[in-house]
């Protein structure tokens, strides 16, 4: 059986087709609010940057054909499993809360919401 | 005196545990030594229990000496950090759960620890299994018992490393886009992945939900079939655990291989394979040929597009996923925080590392408002398209095969500035994930002095056929007992025991 190799650089397979992608910083910090993922002054050019070059890569996608393909949820189309509603768990709270320091009275402790 | 090898197998234990040739303390005091021993130049481990794996240990012993049985009685073995474990803190490697102790037991610890498994600790891995090298643990990189300087593979790093030094025979691992298959080849031992749904996935911290599947990294083929026999099976707790009997694995061993046809897909050796491995792998093939095996060349034509597809859906189910992780009730938490939004940016700001930031950060942009069309929908429809070129093949041929990774084992710090470099290590093992097959890593030989992995793929539920094309090869080949230069000094199990019976 005949198999060939490319002489060319290993890990240099399936290169990133450019395609005009170009995330702004305001894109960023706009992505990581609705993430609540708080991204450093430091960090955000890299972030920027790198975010980018993941976003251009995934964006090779939009030149596969994909009309008329089902969408695939779950690798063998399986739906959820559903059973009876019903309790069937302990009550493990206090073991639970052992996870955090900020609880009080079996509730957990969050700065106030409500004014 | 037990005539152990340095490195023995959980087969090779089990027989020495039941003729009484020495104890499961005597294996697990050795197992904490060597991992003591070399803790710094691996840094495999990330938590160790010497305490509760003695304790573990005597209790194995003493159900010997009461008539107890079972290939993994008294086997000593480490759990990925992945796995939670009740009263043994649970890391992921990160920050963000430094100190989070788990209040239950993942299914696959629970189900181990039943059949007398003695855990000796939690191993390295990249945080929140998103990585390929074990660079992005925030516990430090692990490195490649073959060379210091390279990566040992990732995400489970720890494990793979581990059990190629011989600090433990086995350990667990979990694959999303080939985080077992991956290590297993970059440092030379077995990493087996089952099908999706096949291992629970209850106490597994979820990275993504339709593609996470648990497995173990082993010295053998063999080895990996008692231990996922005992993992496997229905449970009610994962919603998308597969209500099917588990085969008896280890009945199958040893079959001819006589008639069996092999895919062999031509894209698996295109642009980008490294030659070295591309020799070693076509010279396993031929071993498969002359044990009476058929090669038929294959192809999956959507393969290009695995990579792109995995990096949208993966990261999606990813930023719902580790939305959990708000400061509230576990994990790492802001300290002065005035605002409750405050609380979760600057919690998660801190708690996670800069890989697992860029995954929440692109499954959020892929899954937000004007976005989900054109990258969520059209990834999971390109999924389809994946999964489609797989059941085509396995139409023709009983188990497909080719190169786990593109490359041996790299250097340390060599892409970790590249995240689209590195996310293409993976090209030969994602697609497996995306279409829920089983697939597994054995060493197959050598490239520039480093160990080049075979990847096996089977249809779904085709576990039985993996574990005996990889058992089948390793009776015909010894790429599987080739030692590394670091790990255990030689000798550290046979040596020093006193030849006494079992505690009673």
């Amino acid at each position: 059986m005949l198999l060939h190799t490319s002489t060319e650089q290993p890990g240099q397979i399936f290169a990133v087709k450019p395609i005009a992608v170009k995330l702004t910083r305001q894109n960023v910090e706009q992505i990581a609010h609705l993430a609540r993922l708080e991204i450093g002054p430091e960090e955000l050019d890299g972030v920027v940057e790198k975010l980018g070059r993941i976003v251009q890569f995934v964006d090779q996608l939009q030149s596969a054909d994909t009309s008329a393909v089902l969408p695939m949820a779950h690798p063998m189309d399986k739906s959820q499993r559903l059973r009876v509603d019903e309790v069937t768990e302990a009550d493990h709270r206090d073991l639970y809360q052992q996870n955090t320091e900020a609880v009080a009275e079996g509730l957990y402790l969050v700065p106030r919401v409500i004014e | 005196m037990p005539s152990l090898p340095a490195r023995p197998t959980i087969a090779q234990l089990s027989r020495a545990l039941a003729a009484r040739e020495v104890s499961s303390r005597e294996l697990t005091a050795a197992a904490l030594a060597r991992i003591g021993a070399a803790a710094t130049a691996l840094n495999s481990f990330i938590t160790v229990v010497p305490e509760l794996a003695l304790a573990a240990a005597d209790r194995a012993d003493l159900q010997r000496a009461r008539g107890g049985t079972g290939p993994l009685l008294g086997i000593p073995f480490a759990h990925k950090d992945i796995f939670c474990t009740a009263g043994i803190r649970t890391t992921c490697g990160s920050r963000m759960l430094a100190n989070f102790v788990a209040p239950y037991d993942a299914t696959a610890v629970e189900r181990l620890a039943a059949a007398g498994i003695v855990t000796v600790g939690k191993t390295n891995m990249d945080e929140f299994a998103m990585g390929s090298s074990n660079e992005t643990s925030w516990f430090g990189p692990v490195r490649n018992p073959w060379d210091r300087d390279r990566s040992p593979g990732g995400s489970s790093g720890g494990s793979a490393a581990a059990v190629a030094a011989g600090l433990v025979p086995a350990a667990t691992g979990t694959d999303t886009g080939g985080s077992i298959r991956q290590p297993a080849a970059l440092v030379g031992i077995t990493g087996f992945k089952p099908t999706y749904g096949r291992v629970s996935r209850y106490g597994m911290i979820a990275f993504a939900s339709s593609l996470d599947q648990a497995g173990v990294l082993t010295l053998t083929a063999e080895d990996a079939a008692l231990l996922t026999a005992a993992m496997a099976g229905f449970d009610a707790r994962d919603s998308t655990s597969a209500e099917l009997p588990v085969p008896d694995y280890a009945a199958v061993l040893g079959e001819s291989l006589r008639g069996k046809r092999i895919g062999v897909p031509r894209e698996f050796f295109d642009a980008g394979l490294e030659p070295g491995s591309a020799t070693a792998i076509r010279q396993a093939l031929g071993v498969y040929e002359r044990l009476g095996a058929t090669l038929v060349e294959l192809s999956l034509p959507s393969l290009a597009l695995s990579v792109p597809t995995y990096y949208i859906v993966a990261p999606a189910e990813c930023s719902s996923n580790l939305s959990r992780f708000d400061g509230v009730r576990f994990g790492h938490r802001h300290a002065g925080a005035t605002t409750l939004e405050e609380l979760y940016k600057k919690s998660r700001g801190e708690g996670f590392g800069a890989e697992v930031k860029r995954r929440i950060l692109t499954g959020t942009y892929v899954l937000s408002a004007g976005y989900y069309d054109a990258y969520y929908l059209k990834a999971q429809k390109a999924r389809r398209l994946i999964a489609d070129d797989f059941s085509r093949c396995f139409a023709d041929v009983d188990v497909i095969a080719g190169p786990t990774a593109p490359t041996p084992a790299f250097r340390l710090g060599e892409k970790v500035d590249d995240p689209v470099q590195m996310y293409l290590n993976d090209i030969y093992t994602i697609p497996v994930n995306l279409a829920g097959l089983p697939g597994v890593s054995i060493p197959c030989g050598f490239s520039g002095g480093l160990p080049v992995g075979l990847q096996l793929i089977g249809p779904h539920f085709g576990e039985a056929a993996l574990f005996n094309f990889a058992h089948v090869f390793q009776r015909e080949t010894d790429w599987h007992q080739k030692l590394p230069p670091v790990g255990a000094p030689s000798g550290a199990i046979d040596s020093g025991f006193a030849p006494e019976g079992a505690p009673t």
